[in-house]
């Protein structure tokens, strides 16, 4: 791996300046267990390793009226094990639980994670279930980019140059909303993720969001499928139903699956339907 | 200019004892371990994370040695297989291990070892299904697990059902 110099911020401010000034030759860097890995691959020339970690209180996980902010250095152990995630958001919890290995998930970001956009994201697919956003700073101040933004292509986000994201803000589930995530792989990185979040009221879902990722190149929500689950029963969604199976087509309709490592189009398609089938099945439940 | 980037230090501990070493900010932990502390239990396999044969303790948790840089060890305490051996649970482990013939070739065991210890230390008493998703992220291609999980299991004074 080639050399680089080893920056410490300790302030957002310095970071975003650091990284302004030496423009592509800075990265920033969380765990490094993306950064590094492409950096030793020869993937991504870089002279200045920019420490996020030195910035005070960007590993917090707290709440803010209501709502969880993680802080971008808070490691995915860090966030399962936090108490108030594990109360108060249980599946962002027992997701982040699920991410990678227990190496990985020790030293990586929820923060490098999104930032990173590989199209093989737990989280990405998760928090669209959700009303998140990215908080991130830049020259020009703090702003905030809603989940559904943030990776706009594989490896591409919305971020502008000299942008740090400082922390993840995860509103809570509306009253009355169940949610499940699945998630099905045969290499270390999810082959796919399906999210379901039923809002019933009077044993009628009134609200329902669908989310898929490591199929598409983005993440994304399902509108088509959500929409056709709208009025149905919750006491009727179980995964041999036919309401629910006309659901799993519209998503297969509409998962654009890409071929990759993990499989052709066809049969992430197929793998859609199947855990889309039983991500419902789990919500309403 | 010249191109060499500044070195920085690195004082921590290593298996208990106090060390210091310069290290450029491109080297990763498990070269300063290996070449500078001679600490060859950890082995160098898959290099992305994946295998967990260079699996080390930092402040009590596994962490990949061969992609984590060497700098971030400064001001924490690592823990490799050769200090196990010391530590009352890292006996029990090699001990179980061997009784249980949970090794063949022995190039992952230093991680599996480690690892162990950690799920051991924060729960003493684990079941099965605990030890099996804990090792989860660590390869062995000789044992098939069974045994590795009955050596664990039996380290914790757990019989296996
Ligand atoms: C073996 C393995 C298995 C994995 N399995 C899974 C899995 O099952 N599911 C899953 O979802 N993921 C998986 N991952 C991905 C893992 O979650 C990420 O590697 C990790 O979360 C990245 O975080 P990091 O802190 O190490 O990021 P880094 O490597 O430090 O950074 C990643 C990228 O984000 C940028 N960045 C970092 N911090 C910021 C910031 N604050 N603002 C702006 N940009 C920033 C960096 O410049 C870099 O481009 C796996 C990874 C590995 C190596």
């Amino acid at each position: 791996m080639r050399p680089f110099t080893l920056h410490e911020p300790t302030s957002a401010a310095e970071a975003s300046a650091l990284l302004l000034e030496r423009g592509e030759a800075a990265r920033l860097y969380a765990g490094g267990t993306e950064l590094l890995l492409a950096m030793k691959g020869g993937f991504l020339p870089c002279d200045h390793l920019v420490n996020v970690k030195t910035i005070p209180g960007m590993d917090a996980v707290a709440l803010d009226g209501g709502a969880l902010v993680i802080g971008a250095a808070a490691t995915h152990t860090a966030i399962e094990s936090a108490p108030i995630v594990r109360e108060r958001f249980p599946l962002v919890a027992q997701v982040e639980r699920r991410v990678a290995n227990a190496r990985v998930r020790n030293v990586g970001t929820l923060a490098g994670n999104l930032c990173f956009a590989e199209p093989h994201s737990d989280p990405a697919a998760l928090l669209l279930l959700y009303d998140a956003e990215a908080v991130v700073e830049g020259a020009s101040g703090e702003r905030r980019i809603s989940i559904a933004d943030l990776q706009i292509a594989p490896y591409e986000t919305a971020l502008e140059p000299g942008e740090v994201m400082t922390a993840v803000r995860i509103s809570p589930l509306p009253g009355g909303a169940r949610a499940a995530y699945l998630k099905f792989g045969i290499h270390h990185r999810p082959t796919i993720g399906v999210g379901a979040m039923l809002r019933v009221a009077e044993g009628v879902v009134v609200e329902a969001r669908l989310s898929l990722g490591s199929v598409p190149p983005v993440a994304r929500r399902l509108p088509e499928a959500e929409a056709l689950l709208l009025g149905e029963r919750a006491e009727h969604l179980n995964a041999e139903s036919s309401a629910v199976a006309e659901v799993a087509d519209a998503a297969a309709a509409q998962a654009d699956a890409v071929d990759d490592l993990h499989g052709s189009t066809e049969y992430k398609r197929h793998l859609v339907g199947v855990f889309v089938r039983r991500a419902i099945a789990q919500a309403a439940a | 200019m010249s191109s060499a980037t500044p070195r920085i230090r690195v004082a921590c501990e290593v298996n208990g004892r106090p060390v210091e070493a310069k290290v450029e900010p491109r080297a990763f932990l498990i070269d300063l371990l290996r070449d500078e502390f001679g600490l060859t239990s950890v082995k160098r396999s898959c290099d992305v994370q994946v295998c967990g044969a260079c699996a080390v303790l930092l402040d009590g948790r596994p962490v990949s040695s061969c992609t984590l840089p060497a700098f971030e060890a400064r001001g924490h305490s690592v823990l490799t297989a050769e200090g196990l051996a010391d530590e009352p649970l890292g006996e029990a482990l090699a001990r179980a291990f061997a009784q249980h013939a949970a090794f063949q070739c022995g190039f992952c065991t230093p991680g599996l070892l480690l690892t162990a210890k950690a799920l051991l230390d924060s729960a003493p008493a684990p079941t099965a299904e605990q030890v099996s998703e804990c090792l989860e992220g660590n390869l062995c291609r000789c044992t098939g697990y069974k045994k590795i999980v009955e050596a664990v299991l039996a380290a914790a004074g757990r019989s296996a059902v």
